[in-house]
């Protein structure tokens, strides 16, 4: 008799943590995902975080799909006007990694979500291109875009006060005037 | 044996890590130029730093544009990112990786000069910045 009481303890135990453990945020985390639906997929990349980020955010991989990330890499000597041109051992190690964890890489919610709205030949260049990114923004005034505080829709940062931190949910948004 | 190999491998590389400085970068552009490094000019890598180019739409472009016409301050990329320091006296990290003084000498020279830079401008560059007090 115990151990039928012990054992149904044991289950129900068992169960209750395994629920608790699918229903917690950090269940995403098996994907990469930072968790909640506005985080970005926490990854690492030495080359990418160091190179991307000298002169942008390190935009996330999860943002565009693997063809757009073969034009970007492939254009750097023309990148949005700028040359960001660099070895071709660091160009070609930073889109194996971009297309490794991309939007239709299957492997973040984040990249699922834009997959979604997005065409399956379409490779935009630019991550305010995609309807996900529009759809997104769609409460934001045009003038916001053009203040001088903000510079162009490329500064996340801007108003994404934790972008750096991959956090980008409503709660740390803060325009600048 | 092995051990002491791996010691006079790790020497050598951390030697290298170290090696480069400001005065280090003067010297090995000065011998690109095949001149002397009291031949490099901070005068004009003065000029190189203030001369504006044409840029788009019309404006003009200079190193200033993003760096500021004081290299002690830090600047700003057109995204809006922070730029550290370009002279050595505010920023101790300038000029000590030769590959990513290359590297950003071939981007930013192609952008604002529409040319790569010469060895000769890329010591009086160097030259200049590093009399900065």
């Amino acid at each position: 008799m115990n151990y039928v009481l012990r054992g149904i303890g044991v289950l129900a135990t068992v169960g209750t943590l395994s629920l608790l453990a699918f229903s917690l945020p950090s269940g995403g985390e098996a994907r990469g995902d930072g968790g909640g639906d506005d985080l970005m997929p926490r990854l690492t990349h030495k080359a990418w975080q160091q190179e991307c980020a000298s002169c942008h955010l390190a935009y996330s991989p999860a943002l565009l799909p693997r063809a757009s990330w073969r034009r970007v890499m492939g254009g750097l000597e023309q990148h949005f006007g700028e040359n960001a041109s660099l070895d071709p051992a660091t160009q070609a190690d930073i889109l194996r990694f971009l297309e490794a964890n991309a939007a239709d890489s299957g492997r973040s919610r984040m990249g699922d979500k834009v997959m979604q709205r997005m065409d399956t030949k379409a490779a935009p260049l630019r991550i305010t291109e995609t309807r996900w990114f529009v759809k997104k923004h769609d409460e934001v005034p045009r003038t916001a875009w053009a203040r001088k505080s903000v510079g162009s829709a490329a500064n996340c940062a801007a108003c994404h006060r934790q972008a750096e931190k991959g956090v980008f949910d409503e709660d740390t948004v803060r325009i600048p005037k | 044996m092995i051990k002491r190999i791996a010691w006079f491998g790790l020497a050598l590389i951390s030697a290298h890590a170290a090696a480069d400085t400001p005065a280090s970068s003067m010297v090995r552009y000065a011998q690109q130029a095949g001149v002397a490094v009291s031949a490099l000019s901070p005068t004009r890598g003065e000029v190189l730093y203030r001369t504006e180019h044409p840029g788009k739409n019309g404006a003009t472009q200079s190193c200033a544009s993003c760096h500021t016409a004081n290299p002690k301050q830090a600047g700003q990329t057109r995204v809006g990112k922070r730029i550290e320091p370009l002279a050595p006296s505010a920023n101790p990290q300038r000029f000590t990786d030769a590959a990513k003084v290359e590297k950003w000498f071939r981007r930013n020279c192609t952008d604002v000069l529409r040319r790569e830079c010469s060895a000769q401008e890329k010591g009086d560059f160097i030259a200049w910045l590093n009399q900065i007090k």
